[in-house]
């Protein structure tokens, strides 16, 4: 216990822990403003000018037809037109009808809180994802890296129980940022959906499913946390956990992609792990190929498709902490520490 | 006297796939009593930082057994480790902590009152610095940090590689003068370190180590005297006489060495001889000095690492117990 307490009291005096948070936070903030100022509320008003563009762009398009088959004309009589510039018969240009042009497209963007706040927690996810991550790797890698690690086995000689309790440390901390700002991002985003848009329709189901995929967002950041803090356990250096992670992003997935697309995989995307984190958030993710039609009965050409569903990605998540979690454990209990 | 630490038969190999393995450790015995300090010497690369490691259970001995404070280790480690203070080999600390916050996490994990950490940071003189980033302090004030920490569990088995490294003069007669201290109070000390008129004049026993095997062992005192070729200084009344006493001297089966003024003899016993032997043929002794070996010559004697005029002598060319021309090989066992 006292161990655990040290150990929180280590991650939150770093200087990178405070900086990383901090920064993670004022990206997020930085969404929460930047949706504020782009999106608006749909009043009578906003409504009223919209009808009233919408009235504009028509009597505008009227305008420009009808001076067009003007030209059209005169061309025509005087013999002057060239091949192609006008159709045969004039009359063919007409104006588009009325309400072909709708009020809708002149809108401006507004906050549907049941539409788009689902898309929001994306973001969110992502950057706690990250900050977990890093702070992870630095947490335990710095440790390794400057001797700290070896100076506490010197006081606590029992290694699993040193190294499972930093994590639960930096998970803790890790939980002690995310949660609060997952609140705040549903509170500010309500807040962003009263002033500047629609909170209405948010039924009990569409809390519930923000909410599990909210709940979705911190598991995501807590085995992105954990993941970063066993490969810099595992390689004992920070730089190794990040290398790492950027080798296999980058080389492995950028050029997986590469490949597959040469070879004419059928659903590249199957094969690359940002799939994966998007459909444990979204619940699935539907691939397309084009490739393959697959006629209908009305002679459409639909794809042939694949789902990648929220638990097939668990499933990768969960071997993979394992795996690596596992090794990085395998590691401490039996590797000298010199 | 009771053992606080024993090692017997250690043996650590350190395996490399591209350079095959290395022995470290190849059967090394230690014994250090209660209450003394002990020094522990050995050339570079003779395995003192292996051994301390070991005991310390940051790596794991390929064979042997050890004891601390009488339970075996590493497995009764997380018992013992609250009464063994250690600082191995210029310990590292987090760069960006000052010396109070690092020790502060260390009593934190070891539940140590925190009143403590001021004591230890006054003890070692860091009082006024303490406040300041590690990153920022010199060699021998990290060393005193490393000093500190060790201290900091008030242990009963204090475990020092090195930790005059870098200390000024002033530093490393305070670290003299705290390790008699400590060890007066009642704290067993390990001390390995490369000066050795320093481990001479604080030092209570030694254990000599080199290739990873014990080559001697047991109070300085005994050391000194067990290494020491028994050489005995004479000087005459008159200079006149030395050729003759020489001459008497070999006779009776010393090895002698005329100097101008002096002479130099060597394997004797007993220097009571040497008067009587002389006084009997008329003449008479004015001096009669056994020439004091230190530490440092008997070491580089023991170790064979004496520099020798016209080659460089390479790391792990030393003595090698069991190998040939061995001098004073011993094997010593429980209760050696
Ligand atoms: N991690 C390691 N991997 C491989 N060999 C090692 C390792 N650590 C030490 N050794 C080897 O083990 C031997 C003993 O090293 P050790 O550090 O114990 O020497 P030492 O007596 O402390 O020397 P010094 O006086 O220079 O500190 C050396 O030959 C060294 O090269
Ligand atoms: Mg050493």
């Amino acid at each position: 216990m006292s161990l655990y307490r040290t150990e929180l009291r280590r991650l939150g005096k770093r200087r990178f822990t405070r900086w990383a948070a901090l920064l993670g936070l004022l990206v997020l903030l930085a969404v929460v403003v930047g949706g504020f100022f782009t999106n608006e509320k749909l009043d009578a008003a906003a409504l009223a000018k919209a009808e009233r563009a919408a009235e504009q762009q028509w009597q505008q398009d009227v305008r420009n037809s009808e001076q067009f088959r003007a030209e059209c004309e005169k061309a025509k009589n005087g013999g002057t037109a060239e091949r192609g510039q006008f159709p045969e018969d004039c009359a063919v240009i007409a104006p588009p009808p009325r309400e072909a042009i709708e009020a809708e497209w002149f809108l401006p963007s507004t906050f549907n809180f049941r539409e788009n706040f689902g898309f929001t927690l994306l973001p969110l996810a992502a950057i706690l994802a990250l900050v977990g991550f890093i702070v992870g790797a630095s947490f335990v890698g710095a440790e390794w890296n400057t001797g700290g690690m070896m100076n506490l086995l010197l006081w606590r000689p029992k290694r699993l129980t040193v190294l499972l309790t930093k994590l639960a440390a930096l998970l803790t901390g890790l939980l002690a940022v995310a949660l609060p700002a997952t609140a705040l991002w549903f509170g500010s985003f309500w807040l962003v959906a009263t002033l500047r848009g629609t909170t209405e329709k948010m039924t009990s189901g569409a809390w519930q499913s923000f909410a599990l995929t909210g709940l979705r967002g911190l598991v995501l950041a807590l085995v992105t946390a954990t993941i970063g803090f066993a490969l810099a356990s595992l390689g004992r250096h920070t730089a190794m956990a990040l290398g790492g992670a950027i080798a296999v992003m980058v080389v492995g997935q950028f050029g997986l992609g590469i490949l597959l697309e040469m070879a004419g995989a059928r659903f590249a995307e199957a094969w690359l792990l940002p799939t994966y984190a998007l459909a444990f958030m979204q619940k699935k993710v539907t691939l397309e190929n084009w490739d393959a039609c697959q006629a209908t009965y009305f002679g459409e050409c639909k794809p042939e498709t694949l789902d990648i569903t929220w638990q097939q990605s668990s499933v990768l998540l969960a071997v993979g902490l394992t795996v690596i979690l596992g090794a990085a454990l395998w590691a401490m209990r039996r590797r000298d520490i010199s | 006297m009771p053992a606080v630490l024993e090692i017997e038969g250690l043996r650590k190999t350190y395996k490399s796939r591209r350079r095959g393995a290395r022995n470290a450790l190849d059967g090394f015995d230690m014994r250090v009593e209660a209450g003394q300090v002990h020094g522990f010497l050995g050339p570079n690369g003779s395995g003192k930082t292996t051994t301390l490691r070991t005991l310390l259970g940051l790596i794991r001995p390929d064979g042997g057994r050890m004891q601390i404070l009488g339970h075996e280790v590493p497995e009764a480690l997380p018992t013992v480790a609250r009464q063994v203070g250690a600082i191995v080999e210029s310990p590292q600390f987090f760069p960006h902590f000052s010396a109070r916050d690092t020790l502060s996490l260390l009593a934190g994990a070891g539940e140590v009152p925190a009143i403590r950490i001021d004591e230890v940071l006054e003890l070692v003189g860091l009082r006024d610095r303490a406040g300041e980033r590690v990153k920022t302090y010199s060699l021998g004030m990290k060393q005193r940090l490393a000093v500190a920490s060790a201290l900091l569990k008030s242990p009963k088995l204090l475990i020092l590689d090195e930790p005059a490294n870098g200390l000024d003069p002033g530093g490393i007669r305070e670290m003299r003068t705290l390790m008699r201290t400590l060890a007066e109070s009642g704290m067993t000390v390990v001390l390995s370190s490369h000066i050795l008129g320093e481990i001479q004049l604080i030092c209570d026993s030694v254990t000599i180590i080199s290739l990873g095997r014990r080559v001697a062992y047991g109070p300085v005192e005994e050391v000194l005297a067990q290494h020491s070729s028994g050489s005995v200084r004479v000087r005459l009344e008159a200079v006149a006489d030395l050729a003759a006493a020489a001459d008497a001297l070999t006779r009776a089966g010393a090895r002698v060495t005329p100097h101008p003024d002096h002479l130099m003899l060597a394997g004797v016993d007993k220097p009571a001889m040497v008067t009587r032997l002389l006084a009997e043929q008329g003449l008479y002794v004015s001096e009669l000095a056994p020439v004091a070996v230190d530490l440092e010559s008997v070491f580089l004697d023991l170790t064979a690492t004496a520099p020798v005029p016209g080659q460089n002598r390479q790391v792990d060319q030393s003595t090698k117990v069991g190998g040939a021309g061995q001098p004073g090989a011993t094997t010593g066992g429980w209760g050696a």
